[in-house]
């Protein structure tokens, strides 16, 4: 039994299927991509996985226990995620931002009197070393370069100490050298035991790195597989780079792990 | 009896057809501006007057009251184009916040304009024969202009369909609409294009001012009364929705023909618990499009704390309040308590409008019923004083919890609408309730008991109101204000954290009714007396002017904002017969010049 999963995952957006039936999984200690063209589904999948829109049809599951519901039951449940376009608290500091979240993930917003920024210090400045903002902490949050953004952004889903974590193009919008650091950074959460899922569209970044690689297309998994397997795999080439006749291939009919 | 509701039922269409030719002009120019015109009412109340001045020189037949009503509606219509050119143009990448301000601004303005010109009396249409004559119907008589109005209710919604699916200003009015990068792309003038629709907009306000001529006078009201309304229409229809202002339009119309038949006492309630169904229902009204609550790109600053000097300056300030009011006479220790209770009154609103991220344009409801519930439990209970001013905490709080719990669902301006439908809702139950409220002669004689003296008071006042500065300052800098920020920030950030906006917003908007029910209660005491002005808008208004005046963005921008405000401007603009426009036009200057506020 995996520690995240879910089965025929559908969602239609006003008549477009924008998610047909995918269904995944991923272990504690496993950091899994899923790649596809623009369009492939790749964000409605994310958005079903981490509870901000609801699936039309399928479930999702954690540890064996069915998962539905808001954004807040899945964060309490021990999902956090990363946006594409990453999001912060702009009208706090870097150290803020993480102690905010630290409290949430305490259960401790609920409290009117003692000042929330001498709170949970020590552990806020542990996550920012970990995703390297130790020098920025007192930093105004808006007045981040945007890689650094996307560091903070991850500490803050660290804070809450998930289980699975689902990050929408960690690397994107960073300089090359900058990847391979916030990579290696995801690694070592992978290595910690928590469960990872991203998607990505630099190749280097998902090839490198993910252990298993998961392909969408049109809505629907089309390959799965190691990335010595992805890589060889005619279907994810037809996928990419269309068919030598210059048509698109037809997704119906190919199953998962072809 | 049957026949008698059939009857009022076709009454309420009749004023469903003036409330949605308003409605829609506020909607197509919200559709294509995003800017929520507070001054419709007074286009509309613009439409009456131009209608009654060119109607009174005309015959009375039909085809000269079409004429002009016409002419009215083109005048109006002119009217709007050169407001949206000269005024409006500068506000289209404001804040919301100051968009509602800056076009109540106008409404204040053109309120004391056309009293300037046509004067301060109701202005009655003497009507033709035919405006006067009846129908049979249902066995009854049925008045045949109401007939009219039915009609040209469907046929302006049938014209504004066509214009929309037929013409190419109807493509680009629907492709702004609904996309707003996508015209720069068409490469199309937006210039004329915004022009264009705020002209049809108050075109369409002015028709149904001068169409209701016949059946209410031009008057002075008609500004306030005719957007409250059509707030409430275009936020239930859903936002930019014109077949949605019109259903709502309906609703509103025959809910409020039939509570007056049925439920004379709790007719306007009838409409806030209709609206209130609705948005649980669909928070995006009924044939509105799903509004995200992300903040639509607008920067918010890092907070800090005050630094020393300020909490020195603060310090002294308090100092020397105490100072003057214990040494000083009566007068000075009344404007004193004036001072506090607004920088009270301020700060309150500032939770909503800061930290929580709500347009609130009804805050005085809070104050309202704070003051009205310290003046009840005294006259009729006889409560002592802790226990009146507890019960105006508990009771501005409690109602504003339970108003909360269906307009902290809406975001944006569709909150900022509703927060006013709502308090002038109250404004009206205070005043026509008068078994209980004493209507506009207000309860009067609610002195603090003699044994207190005016100094003690004096005291009270003060410690009460920094007090509670000072509580919600801790608040706010404590985890729950953290929280409420973090989901005013990034909604869907917080959400992911496990950070419960909804419910946060919600504890804020009690607090900040509770601490603005406090203020309310303290003025009772302090002047002795309370009226319905507690719970009207010009309060509202007062207290954004006042946050405005200081800034959103720190927490002592509102205190420093409602100083100077209740020193300064309510002193100089109370003075003055046009202290409507004084204000308006303080506001406006402020608003494009200072818009970050004084503080900052």
């Amino acid at each position: 039994m995996s520690l995240f999963s879910a089965q025929n995952l559908t969602k239609s957006f006003g008549g477009v299927a924008a998610v047909r039936g995918v269904s995944l999984s991923v272990d504690a200690g496993e950091m899994v991509a899923l790649i596809g063209p623009n369009g492939a589904g790749k964000s409605s999948c994310f958005a079903m996985l981490g509870g901000q829109i609801a699936p039309d049809r399928g479930a999702i599951g954690l540890d064996g226990q069915p998962l539905s519901g808001s954004p807040l039951d899945f964060a309490r449940a021990g999902v956090a995620r990363s946006f594409q376009i990453a999001k912060i608290f702009a009208s706090m500091s870097v150290r803020e931002n993480v102690q905010t979240a630290l409290l949430a993930a305490h259960r401790r917003l609920w409290r009117f009197w003692r000042a929330a920024d001498t709170q949970a210090m020590a552990e806020a400045d542990t996550l920012l070393a970990r995703v390297g903002l130790s020098t920025l902490a007192e930093q105004d949050a808006a007045t981040l370069a945007y890689g650094d953004t996307k560091r903070l952004e991850l500490a803050i889903a660290l804070a809450a100490r998930p289980r699975v974590l689902l990050l929408d193009e960690p690397t994107a919008g960073m300089a090359r050298p900058e990847r391979r650091a916030a990579m290696q950074l995801i690694a070592s959460l992978a290595a910690d035991g928590i469960a990872v899922l991203f998607t990505e569209h630099d190749m280097d970044a998902v090839f490198g790195f993910a252990s298993r690689i998961l392909v969408m297309d049109r809505g629907r998994l089309v390959a799965e597989g190691s990335p010595a397997e992805i890589a060889a795999d005619p279907v994810v080439q037809a996928v990419y780079l269309g068919t030598p006749d210059g048509s698109q291939p037809r997704a119906a009919g190919l199953s998962a792990g072809a | 009896m049957l026949s008698t509701l059939a009857i009022q039922a076709l009454t309420g269409l009749a004023s469903a057809s003036s409330l949605f030719l308003v409605a829609s002009g506020l909607s197509v120019i919200f559709g294509v501006t995003r800017v929520v015109n507070f001054a419709h009412g007074s286009l509309c109340m613009l439409g009456a007057y131009l209608g009654w001045s060119v109607l009174s020189r005309l015959p009375h037949d039909p085809a000269s009251f079409a004429a002009g009503v016409v002419m009215a509606s083109l005048g109006v219509a002119l009217f709007g184009a050169a407001l949206e050119a000269t005024l409006l143009r500068r506000l289209y990448r404001a804040p919301a916040l100051l968009q509602l301000l800056a076009t109540f601004a106008v409404l204040l303005v053109m309120q004391d304009g056309v009293q300037h010109i046509w004067g301060p009396a109701d202005l009655p249409l003497p009507r033709g024969v035919w405006l006067r004559s009846f129908v049979p119907l249902l066995g009854e008589r049925f008045p045949f202009y109401d007939l009219i109005l039915i009609a040209i209710g469907p046929l302006v919604l049938l014209a504004l369909w066509m214009v929309m699916a037929r013409t190419r200003f109807g493509v680009l009015l629907r492709a702004a609409t609904e996309n707003r990068d996508m015209l720069s792309a068409l490469g199309v003038d937006e210039r004329f294009l915004f022009t264009a629709v705020f002209a049809l907009g108050a075109g369409l306000a002015g028709l149904g001012g001068a169409l209701s001529l016949p059946e209410n006078s031009a008057n002075l009201g008609i500004d306030l009364r005719v957007v409250t309304d059509a707030f409430v229409v275009v936020v239930v229809g859903g936002m930019g929705s014109i077949a949605g202002a019109y259903l709502a339009a309906v609703l509103v119309g025959v809910m409020q023909a039939m509570g007056i038949l049925l439920l004379p006492k709790a007719s306007l309630v009838l409409v806030f618990v209709l609206m209130a169904l609705v948005l649980v229902l669909r928070p995006q009204g009924v044939l509105g499009q799903k509004q995200t609550q992300e903040n639509d790109g607008e920067r918010f600053h890092r907070v800090r704390a005050a630094p020393p000097w300020q909490r020195i300056a603060g310090l002294a300030v308090v100092l020397l309040a105490l100072a003057v009011g214990l040494a000083g006479g009566d007068f000075a220790r009344s404007v004193l308590e004036e001072m506090a209770i607004a920088v009270l009154f301020a700060a309150s609103l500032h939770v909503l409008l800061g930290p929580g991220g709500m347009i609130s344009f009804g805050h005085a409801a809070w104050f309202g019923i704070g003051a009205y519930a310290v003046a009840l439990t005294t006259s009729t209970l006889a409560a002592p004083l802790p226990l009146a001013l507890l019960a105006g905490v508990l009771a501005a709080g409690a109602v504003a919890a339970i108003v909360g719990l269906v307009l902290v669902r809406l975001s944006g301006v569709s909150l900022a609408m509703l927060t006013l439908a709502f308090a002038q809702i109250a404004w009206a139950v205070a005043t026509q309730w008068s078994e209980v409220t004493g209507g506009d002669d207000g309860i009067l004689g609610i002195w603090p008991p003699s044994g207190l003296g005016a100094r003690l008071f004096f005291l009270l006042c003060l410690c009460l109101s920094v007090g509670g500065v000072l509580l919600l300052r801790r608040a706010l800098f404590a985890p729950f204000g953290y929280a409420l920020r973090a989901s005013r920030d990034a909604a869907s950030r917080a959400a992911a954290s496990g950070i419960d906006g909804a419910k946060l917003r919600l504890a804020a908007f009690a607090l900040a009714g509770a601490a603005a029910g406090l203020a309310g209660g303290l003025s009772t005491f302090s002047k002795g007396s309370v009226f319905p002005g507690s719970l009207a808008i010009f309060r509202s208004v007062d207290a954004l002017a006042m946050v405005l005046l200081g800034g959103v963005q720190s927490m002592v921008g509102p205190v420093v904002g409602a100083l100077a405000y209740t020193g300064l401007f309510d002193t100089l603009l109370l003075a003055s017969d046009y202290w409507r426009a004084l204000l308006g036009i303080t506001l406006l200057a402020l608003i494009l010049w200072r818009p970050q506020g004084l503080v900052k």
